[in-house]
């Protein structure tokens, strides 16, 4: 449809993503699993924003001097979803810590095993 | 941390600011950017500024766990309060334009009254968590069966 | 340490993108908060780190099978900025051009959340509550200074 360079914003947002998603799936670790999370959540908010985004307009605060503003609602709606994913992340870490405590690691091949262990005994 | 005296002496100047800065995105939401989430995260983050160079111990007696969650819990009654008061004057629920005499009035009332309870909630929540996470290097966990003992 | 770093470039992106809000509560939220709580959450946890097999070749197939997918679905999207995109056409212009009238406030993304979408900020000052009522029921051993004598 249109031009197709005009779209490199989303291919930004794609290469963060699937940076985030490898995070996700290949390391064992449970904190890097979180923290690739919270990059895929980030990439996520860049893309929302950059939809938003009208070319030559403002920030969307009214004032006399400007006519034109870029779109508010989806900067309404990432606000809400930045501070849910603190939230989030920090009750995922918390969960972390916990099960550090219960099961001393935090690399989830060692703890399904420990599990098993714990199952079979 | 005797030696970190000039960590300790900046933070007393800068933690001030902060939370007076907090205050002003708080109730200048209106006009510029901020409002309630961003006021609250920045309080937050002055209170855990201070809980980090003084020392968790300190940090405890100024805002006491229990009182941090009866904030937190009155920021959500406050603006579901809102609410039910804009039911009680004849409105729909949060229906603004009737808590004041004239509906651009009632909105900026209104408006004012929740991102107070937003801001309060989300400083409270940022504050307990950085309780929860933070442990001196000199403290350990111990289970609840030994704490109450 | 580069979390926060990440944070803190993604909010200059924001503001690059015209959502000064949304980048005030990044800049806060994640150059603050997150890197804290990480910090925290990696020194409870303990600096050992042990090193496990990560499965790294299935990975890298699923993550350029699911990125090619991706992009492909985005060739029919509106150009970056375009004025005609359909995000721009239904509730946004109402907002825009009644919130000076109805609502009065100059800063359009406070009278949105506030006001029009006043009922989805309750229920997210829910979450947040909960959020922390659920880090204080998991974390809630009681942390007490290490006993002088290690025979204990």
């Amino acid at each position: 449809m249109s031009n197709f360079l005009d779209l490199y914003n989303y291919w930004i947002v794609i290469v963060l993503m699937m940076l985030g998603f490898y995070i996700v799936i290949a390391k064992p670790n449970l904190v890097k699993k979180i923290i690739g999370l919270s990059i895929f959540q980030t990439s996520v908010f860049i893309l929302y924003i950059s939809m938003g985004n009208v070319e030559g307009g403002t920030a969307p605060i009214v004032d006399d001097r400007f006519s034109l503003y870029s779109n508010p609602l989806p900067h309404v709606l990432i606000l809400t979803a930045i501070v849910v994913g603190v939230a989030t992340t920090a009750l995922g870490l918390a969960l972390t810590v916990r099960i550090h405590r219960d099961w001393g690691s935090i690399n989830e091949d060692k703890i399904e095993h420990r599990i098993k262990q714990e199952q079979d005994s | 941390m005797e030696h970190h005296l000039v960590l300790r002496v900046v933070a007393k100047l800068m933690v001030p600011l902060i939370l007076l800065f907090a205050l002003y995105v708080q109730f200048h939401g209106d006009y510029g950017p901020g409002g309630g989430f961003q006021a609250g995260v920045i309080f937050g983050a002055g209170f855990i500024l201070y809980g980090l160079v003084f020392g968790v111990d300190r940090a405890h007696r100024v805002a006491t766990p229990g009182v941090l969650i009866a904030f937190a819990a009155a920021g959500v009654l406050l603006y579901a309060g809102v609410g039910v008061v804009s039911l009680l004057l004849g409105g729909n629920y949060l229906d603004y334009g009737v808590l004041s005499h004239d509906p651009v009035h009632g909105q900026h009332l209104g408006i004012l009254l929740i991102e107070l309870g937003v801001g309060t909630t989300v400083a409270s929540v940022m504050i307990t968590l950085f309780y929860a996470f933070a442990a001196d290097a000199d403290m350990e966990f111990t289970d609840d069966e030994e704490a109450n003992e | 340490m580069l979390f926060g770093i990440y944070s803190l470039l993604s909010a200059g992106i924001f503001v690059g993108l015209d959502a000064v809000d949304v980048a005030f509560t990044e800049a806060a939220v994640g150059g603050g908060i997150s890197t804290i709580l990480m910090l925290g959450a990696l020194s409870l946890i303990g600096k050992k780190q042990e090193a496990g097999h990560s499965n790294a070749g299935m990975a890298v197939v699923i993550v350029t099978l699911t990125g090619a997918m991706l992009i492909y679905g985005t060739l029919d999207f509106p150009g970056f900025g375009h004025p005609e995109a359909p995000v721009h056409q239904h509730v946004a212009p109402r907002y825009i051009e009644q919130s000076p009238q109805e609502v009065g406030v100059p800063n359009m993304v406070t009278s949105v959340l506030a006001s029009y979408r006043g009922y989805d900020t309750l229920g997210e000052v829910a979450v947040i509550f909960t959020a922390g009522i659920g880090v204080l029921t998991l974390l809630s051993g009681r942390r007490r200074h290490k006993k002088k004598n290690p025979g204990s």
